[in-house]
C-alpha cells in the first residue's frame, strides 16, 4: 500500500448523498481478475452517455459533458467532495480500486458506509469525515473558485484551504499508523501467530465443532 | 456487571488479543468465497507466497456470473467464465472445497451456507459481500468484507476489528396476514434510513422476529446492510436449532448436545444494554414497495409517490427529484397504478424454499398478464430448486407464465445475461434499487416474493391481499 503523508490538490464536487458503489464501479467491471485498470470506468454510468462494457475502448465514448468530472476545471482532481453514507451499498474492493486508479487519494464527506469505509484506508485512500455546515462550506467554496485546492496533512490531521485557514479532522489511531507508514495488514497480523494458534488450541476444547 | 449483548458474546468469544489502538484481532471461523471478490485475494496470496491459514474453513461456490438459463454450454460471455474459471483454478491449486457449476449444491453463497450447515450460531462468517448479514439469523457475526480482508482471512483466520456500537430493533407485536419478513425489514429501512445502522450490528428482536421462520430472518438480517448495519443478527431458539440439526456441516451426535448447550446461550441478556433501540409496531406495517433509488425510498402498497415538494431538507428533496426522474414516477401518484414489464423472484434476499411457495401461492391457477415481458424464479440454490420441483411448485409457476431458472445471483445485480434493458421497470424480491443495478437505466421496486408475484398476474402493483 502507498503511504499517505500529505496531499496538495483540486477538489472535485460529488454533490449527492448516497452515492453507492454500484455507481461508483458498475458490475460489469467486476468481471476483470485484477486490482488495476478500474480508473476510466469510474462512475462509468454518470461519465459517459453510452453503455460501458469491459474492453471498450474509452477513448472513443461519448463523455457526459455535464458530468463533474468531465467538466475541464475538475481535470487532475485527487480530492473528492462528497455528501452523506458515501459508499453505501455492495462490499466491493474495486470500488476504492477504480478512485485510486483515477487518481483520488481523498473523500471528504460527512458520513461514509463501514465497509467501504475500511476498505478505503487499505488501498491507501484517505476518508475524512466533516460536520454538514463545513461540507455544505466546501461545496460553496469549489463551486465559487476555479482550480480550488485543499491542502491535507495527515500527521496533524490539518486541511488547509486557499485563504489559509484551517479546518482539524478526526481519524482512528491505528488507521493512521498504517496509511503514514504504508503498512500490510498480513505481515502484521502474522506477527501474532503464536497468539492465534494458542486460541485456535483453547477452542478446539471450548467449541470443538467449529473445526 | 451488566448483561452482554449478543453482539457482545460473540465478540468476546472471537478475540485473539487485543492491540491496545481501539482494534482487535478477531478470529474467524467461517469463510465463504464467490469467484468475484476472491480472485485478487488468491492472486496477493501467490505473489507473497502464502499458503490459507485453514484450509477447512472456507467453502467457495460461483454465483454472481453463473447463467440461470441452460448450462451445458458453459458461459458464454468470455470475461464471466474466465472469473469462473479462476475460481475453479484457485480452489483447486488451494485445496478449497467449491460446489461447482454443475453441482446440485451449487447456488447464492448466502443460501448454501445455512443449508450446508456452514454456518453455525456462534460464528464468525465472512464473505466478500455486503450480505454476509443474512448469516447473523443464525446467532452469528457475520458481515461482508473487501478482497483485501478476504486475503487476510485467507492468510491468517483473523481480522482486525474495531468493536461496532450495538443496536436493538424491536419488531413488536404481530404482524397482519400477508406481511413478510421482506415488508418488515423495508419498513425498518425506511424508519431508520440506509445509514441509520452505520457503526452498528443491529440485533433485530421482539414478537415479530420471534414469529419468523429462520427464512424470513435470513431475509431481515440479509437487509441489514441496507439499513447501513455490516451486521444483523436474531437470538437463537429451538428454531435455529431445529433448522441447523442434521445438515452435512453440522456438529456430529458425539458434539450436537455440547454445541446445544452452548448456543443456547446465545441471546443478548435481559440487563444487557444497547447504544441505542429502536421500537417498531409490527401491526402498522403494510406491505411494502419502493418508489426510488434507495432502499429507505420506500411506503406501503397503499400509499402513494412521495412528493418532495413536502420535503424539507434540500439535500434529500434533490435527492427525491433525481430518483423520481430516473425512476420515470410522478409524484403523488398511487402505487398500485404503477405498471410493470419484468417480474425477478429471486436473489440472497429471497430465493429460499418459502420464497417460491408464497410466490406460487399467488401465481396458482392465474397467468402472468400481457403487459410482463418476463416474469422469472430464480432459486437459491440446485437444492432448493430440486426441493421445489419436488412439491411440484415448477409445474405452477410455469403454468402461469413463469420462466423457471436455475440457481444464481442473476438478475439481482446483473452480471450475467439476466438484466433490465434501459427504462424497463421491474418488480424484484432482490435488494438494491440502485440506479443501474439491474441493467443501465433499469427501474427497480422492491418488494415481497408474494407481492412480486402478486404484480406478474395483474400488471402493476397490488395489495397481495386485495386479490
Amino acid at each position: 500500500m502507498e503511504k499517505f503523508i500529505s496531499l496538495k490538490a483540486i477538489v472535485a464536487p460529488m454533490d449527492r448523498p448516497n452515492v453507492d458503489t454500484d455507481a461508483i464501479i458498475p458490475k460489469q467491471f467486476l468481471k476483470s481478475i485484477k486490482r488495476t485498470g478500474f480508473g476510466p470506468n469510474l462512475f462509468d454510468e454518470w461519465r459517459y452517455l453510452d453503455h460501458g462494457e469491459p474492453g471498450m475502448d474509452n477513448a472513443k465514448r461519448q463523455l457526459n459533458e455535464d458530468f463533474v468530472l468531465n467538466q475541464p476545471r475538475y481535470h487532475g482532481a485527487q480530492i473528492l467532495l462528497a455528501r452523506e453514507n458515501f459508499g453505501c451499498g455492495s462490499s466491493r474492493e474495486h470500488a476504492p480500486w477504480a478512485l485510486l486508479d483515477y487518481g483520488f487519494r481523498v473523500v471528504i464527506a460527512p458520513s461514509f458506509a463501514d465497509i467501504f469505509y475500511s476498505n478505503s484506508f487499505k488501498n491507501g485512500i484517505l476518508l475524512i469525515k466533516l460536520e454538514t455546515g463545513v461540507i455544505d462550506n466546501l461545496f460553496n467554496d469549489v463551486a465559487a473558485t476555479e482550480g480550488y485546492e485543499l491542502i491535507i496533512d495527515l500527521e496533524t490531521q490539518i486541511i488547509t484551504k486557499p485563504d489559509g485557514s484551517t479546518v482539524k479532522f478526526d481519524v482512528d489511531e491505528f488507521r493512521k499508523h498504517r496509511l503514514l507508514n504504508g503498512l500490510d495488514d498480513i505481515g502484521l497480523t502474522l506477527q501474532h501467530t503464536d497468539d492465534i494458534k494458542a486460541y485456535e488450541q483453547r477452542r478446539r476444547t471450548e467449541a470443538p465443532w467449529l473445526f | 456487571m451488566a448483561g452482554k449483548t449478543l453482539y457482545e458474546k460473540i465478540w468476546d468469544q472471537h478475540v485473539v488479543r487485543d492491540n491496545g489502538d481501539g482494534t482487535a484481532l478477531l478470529y474467524i471461523d467461517r469463510q465463504l468465497v464467490h469467484e468475484v471478490t476472491s480472485p485478487q485475494a488468491f492472486e496477493g496470496l501467490r505473489i507473497a507466497g502464502r499458503k490459507l491459514w485453514r484450509v477447512d474453513a472456507n467453502l467457495a461456490t460461483p454465483d454472481h456470473n453463473v447463467p440461470t438459463t441452460d448450462r451445458s454450454k458453459g458461459i458464454e460471455d468470455p470475461i464471466s467464465r474466465l472469473q469462473v474459471e479462476t475460481l475453479d483454478q484457485n480452489c483447486t491449486d488451494f485445496g478449497v472445497t467449491e460446489f461447482k457449476m454443475d453441482d446440485i449444491r451449487q447456488g447464492i453463497v448466502h443460501v448454501i451456507g445455512p443449508e450446508q450447515g456452514a454456518t453455525l450460531p456462534g460464528m464468525t462468517v465472512v464473505c466478500g459481500d455486503s450480505h454476509t448479514s443474512t448469516h447473523g439469523a443464525f446467532g452469528a457475526l457475520a458481515h461482508g468484507i473487501g478482497t483485501s480482508e478476504v486475503e487476510h482471512v485467507m492468510a491468517t483466520q483473523c481480522l482486525v476489528q474495531a468493536k461496532s456500537k450495538t443496536m436493538l430493533v424491536s419488531v413488536n407485536g404481530k404482524v397482519n396476514a400477508g406481511i413478510t419478513a421482506k415488508d418488515i425489514v423495508l419498513a425498518i429501512i425506511g424508519e431508520i434510513g440506509t445509514a441509520g445502522g452505520t457503526g452498528y450490528a443491529i440485533e433485530f428482536g421482539g414478537d415479530a422476529i420471534r414469529a419468523l421462520s429462520m427464512e424470513g430472518r435470513m431475509t431481515v438480517c440479509n437487509m441489514a446492510i441496507e439499513a447501513g448495519a455490516r451486521a444483523g443478527m436474531v437470538a437463537v431458539d429451538q428454531k435455529t436449532i431445529d433448522f441447523v440439526k442434521g445438515r452435512p456441516y453440522s456438529p456430529k451426535e458425539d458434539q450436537w448436545e455440547q454445541a446445544v448447550k452452548a448456543w443456547n446461550e446465545l441471546h443478548s441478556d435481559a440487563d444487557a444494554s444497547f447504544d441505542t433501540i429502536v421500537n417498531i409496531d409490527a401491526a402498522n406495517i403494510k406491505p411494502q414497495v419502493t418508489w426510488g433509488t434507495s432502499p429507505e425510498m420506500v411506503v406501503g402498497i397503499n400509499s402513494k409517490v412521495p412528493d418532495p415538494a413536502n420535503e424539507k431538507d434540500a439535500v434529500k428533496r434533490e435527492g427525491m427529484i433525481a430518483a423520481l426522474k430516473y425512476m420515470g414516477l410522478t409524484a403523488n401518484t398511487p402505487m398500485n397504478e404503477i405498471e410493470v414489464d419484468k417480474v425477478f423472484i429471486g436473489s440472497c434476499t429471497n430465493s429460499r424454499i418459502e420464497d417460491i411457495r408464497a410466490a406460487a401461492e399467488v401465481a396458482k391457477g392465474r397467468k402472468v398478464a400481457s403487459n410482463i415481458k418476463l416474469a422469472m424464479v430464480v432459486p437459491g440454490s440446485g437444492l432448493i430448486k430440486q426441493q421445489a420441483e419436488k412439491e411440484g411448485l415448477d409445474k405452477i409457476l410455469i403454468e402461469a407464465g413463469f420462466e423457471w431458472r436455475e440457481p444464481g445471483c442473476s438478475m439481482c445485480l446483473a452480471m450475467n445475461a439476466d438484466r433490465l434493458e434501459p427504462q424497463e421497470r421491474c418488480a424484484s424480491t432482490s435488494n438494491r434499487n440502485f440506479e443501474g443495478r439491474q441493467g443501465q437505466g433499469g427501474r427497480t421496486h422492491l418488494v415481497s416474493p408474494a407481492m412480486a408475484a402478486a404484480a406478474a398476474v395483474t400488471g402493476h402493483f397490488i395489495d397481495v391481499q386485495d386479490m
